[in-house]
């Protein structure tokens, strides 16, 4: 069993939503970032998710934006973000940790894919391969050992949904509304999204984009989500003061919301917002 | 898609899966529009009536007599990009769109986006790097003459590029109500196509052109290629034809450093910008700064269909540094009494290397802009005196 099944199969029967928690590899610079991948499993985060700095981020919004341009301008390359996943994965030996990078950089680089499973990478999501063009791309992370990831929106039709269903095996990344990360903090999840992803058979679906406090955690475990991912919230707690320590607070109460859905009555009176 | 998109191996759909049904949307209203009469007539007196076509084929008189030049530095706009400009406009207007929304380097597709806003009444908002904002700033300021709004884009290297990106994730928030009419053939399918078939005009009035005043066809069609789309759209009538097409790129301060923008000599095969093409890149993918005397050409990616022509010999790409292309911007003008684009001068400078090796060839050159928006730039390049 994979990783990513194995601990959405132990937080079911916690009774839990899985918290994934994004950070840009080499952001603000190598040991930093190491150190922050540690955080995050300090703090209480099921799964990791990671960035692979692209020069051209279209899905991006300012701050993962910002968040690459500092990587790459600290020299930060794509084999030094494999040698963080390989630190990573010789530390915490049951973490699911994920890759969500640019087609260009799986593309120019022969044997990324190989190279990010042999560092102990569980999935690949390329965030401008939408399913249409997915296939051989999927099929080549399944030769490697690497979960496809795939994206689904709320606007996805229903032939692509099967295909998303079919291809997608660790999770599937559903986006509820239209932009970029980071950009639209509503708590507003789509509950048919969910239900028409479960209809065909889809892997576990997780909310991300616009993911920044505990009530958009809850409401998206509300619409039925196994979990969530927050990206650009995090990378934000990582610009202040004595950024690890907020990192690990903020990935904290996050965690903590995700252990209240289905009992409202746990609910800390602290964490409601 | 009801098309594949591709072109060879070239091409495909790389955006973000909350842009595949905007997409989809776009080739429908396409595809119908091209089958639908009434579309063709309104756009056909659009382009004649407001845009000023056919623009003239002029045969040299002074530079070599084999030379013609295909005019749309005459067009409406003061480029070829009017063609396809008024064509995506109408096809918002088809898919009850109320914004538009494009990138722009130097500002031409900038401009032309801001007449069709104008004219056929939608709200528009122009991405353009903040460098290129200032350094044009006569162009701002003609489009926010005309109601466009537009955005300084401060991400990345602040050119055209990074006004592509946030375009892109413009759309990807606004895809409901906005089109995004992409300036050139490049980009996730269908544009790549959608442009060639608006900007196929060009070639098609060349080639009756040439065989009205000359009674054949050319041995060879030349064209200044960015991303492509006025060389596709003079290419695309003469691919059945025993005729040469050559692509010029820019080759800015030569090919053998970075400072260019030749995609399709130096570059590799990538993902870029919604489609698998030749792209400028390092070892790992990361994306290339470029470098051209002409904004316009000065792009790290390249239309799809043209790495298909490359890879197929079907067409030849050669590049033209800044320093001959600004030697043919002059010669053009002292000879013949035209001021074209910078990016056109590429495409004129090899015709005339051409000229003077086989002086018998028939050579089209695409004429693809005027040269107003170069003016200054070229003031301070050549001298006051020139």
């Amino acid at each position: 069993m994979s990783r990513y099944a194995h601990m959405f199969e132990r937080l079911k029967l916690r009774g839990e939503g899985a918290f994934g928690a994004f950070v840009m590899l080499g952001d603000p610079d190598l040991p930093r970032s190491a150190s922050l991948l540690d955080a995050l499993v300090e703090g209480g985060a099921d799964m990791i998710e990671v960035g692979i700095p692209f020069s051209d981020p279209i899905a991006d919004g300012p701050v993962i934006q910002a968040a690459s341009r500092r990587a790459l301008e600290a020299g930060v390359r794509v084999s030094d973000c494999f040698d963080l996943i390989a630190g990573f994965r010789e530390r915490y030996p049951d973490v699911p940790i994920g890759i969500l990078t640019y087609a260009n950089l799986v593309v120019a680089r022969a044997g990324f894919m190989r190279d990010a499973a042999q560092a102990g990478a569980d999935s690949l999501l390329i965030a401008d391969i939408p399913a249409l063009e997915a296939e051989p791309f999927a099929r080549e992370m399944l030769q490697v050992g690497i979960e496809p990831v795939l994206i689904a929106a709320a606007n996805t039709p229903p032939d692509a949904l099967r295909n998303i269903a079919r291809l997608s095996q660790a999770y599937t990344y559903c986006v509820s509304r239209a932009g970029i990360t980071g950009t639209h903090a509503s708590g507003d999840f789509e509950h048919s999204l969910v239900t028409r992803l479960v209809e065909v058979g889809a892997s576990p679906p997780v909310f991300g984009f616009g993911i920044s406090e505990p009530a958009h955690v809850r409401a998206a475990l509300d619409a039925s989500a196994a979990g969530v991912i927050s990206g650009s919230a995090i990378v934000r707690q990582m610009r202040l003061e004595q950024p690890r320590q907020r990192v690990v607070d903020f990935v904290s109460t996050m965690k903590d919301a995700t252990k209240t859905v289905y009992d409202p009555s746990r609910r800390s009176p602290a964490s409601v917002t | 898609m009801r098309l594949d998109g591709r072109f060879g191996r070239f091409g495909g759909t790389y955006v973000p899966e909350i842009l595949v049904p905007a997409l989809e949307q776009l080739e429908a209203a396409f595809l119908e529009a091209q089958e639908d009469s009434a579309f063709q007539a309104e756009l056909s007196d659009l382009l004649a009536n407001y845009a000023g076509r056919p623009t003239p084929l002029t045969r040299c008189r002074n530079l070599s007599s084999n030379i013609y030049l295909k005019r749309e530095d005459l067009l409406h706009g003061g480029a070829h990009k009017t063609n396809q400009v008024l064509a995506q406009g109408l096809l918002a207007k088809r898919m009850g769109k109320r914004r538009l929304i494009a990138e722009t380097g130097a500002g031409q597709h900038g401009v032309a986006t801001a007449i069709v806003g104008a004219l056929l009444g939608f709200e528009t908002v122009i991405y353009m790097g903040a460098e290129d904002v200032e350094r044009q700033a006569l162009n701002v300021f003609r489009m926010r003459l005309m109601g466009a709004e537009v955005m300084p884009v401060e991400s990345g290297g602040s050119t055209l590029k990074d006004a592509i990106n946030e375009a892109l994730r413009d759309w990807s928030a606004s895809f409901e109500h906005t089109h995004y009419l992409l300036g050139t053939a490049a980009g996730p399918h269908p544009f790549p196509t959608v442009v060639r078939e608006f900007q196929r005009v060009i070639g098609r009035e060349a080639r009756a052109q040439i065989v009205q005043q000359l009674g054949r066809l050319p041995d060879a069609v030349i064209a200044c290629v960015g991303g492509g789309s006025n060389a596709i759209g003079l290419f695309a009538d003469f691919i059945p034809d025993d005729v040469r097409l050559i692509g010029v790129e820019a080759a800015g301060r030569g090919v053998a450093g970075t400072e260019h923008g030749a995609t399709l000599l130096r570059g590799r095969p990538g993902i870029l910008h919604g489609a698998e093409t030749y792209v400028l890149q390092d070892d790992d993918g990361q994306i290339a700064d470029t470098w051209s005397v002409s904004a316009g050409l000065d792009y790290p990616a390249v239309g799809p269909e043209h790495a298909y022509l490359m890879e197929t010999g079907r067409a030849h790409y050669v590049g033209v540094t800044d320093h001959e292309a600004l030697a043919a911007f002059r010669a053009l003008a002292v000879s013949e009494g035209i001021l074209c684009a910078f990016e056109s001068a590429h495409a004129l400078a090899h015709a005339l290397k051409l000229a003077d090796e086989q002086p018998e060839t028939i050579l089209i050159v695409g004429l693809s802009g005027r040269g107003d928006k170069d003016v200054a730039q070229a003031q301070q390049l050549l001298g006051p005196s020139a």
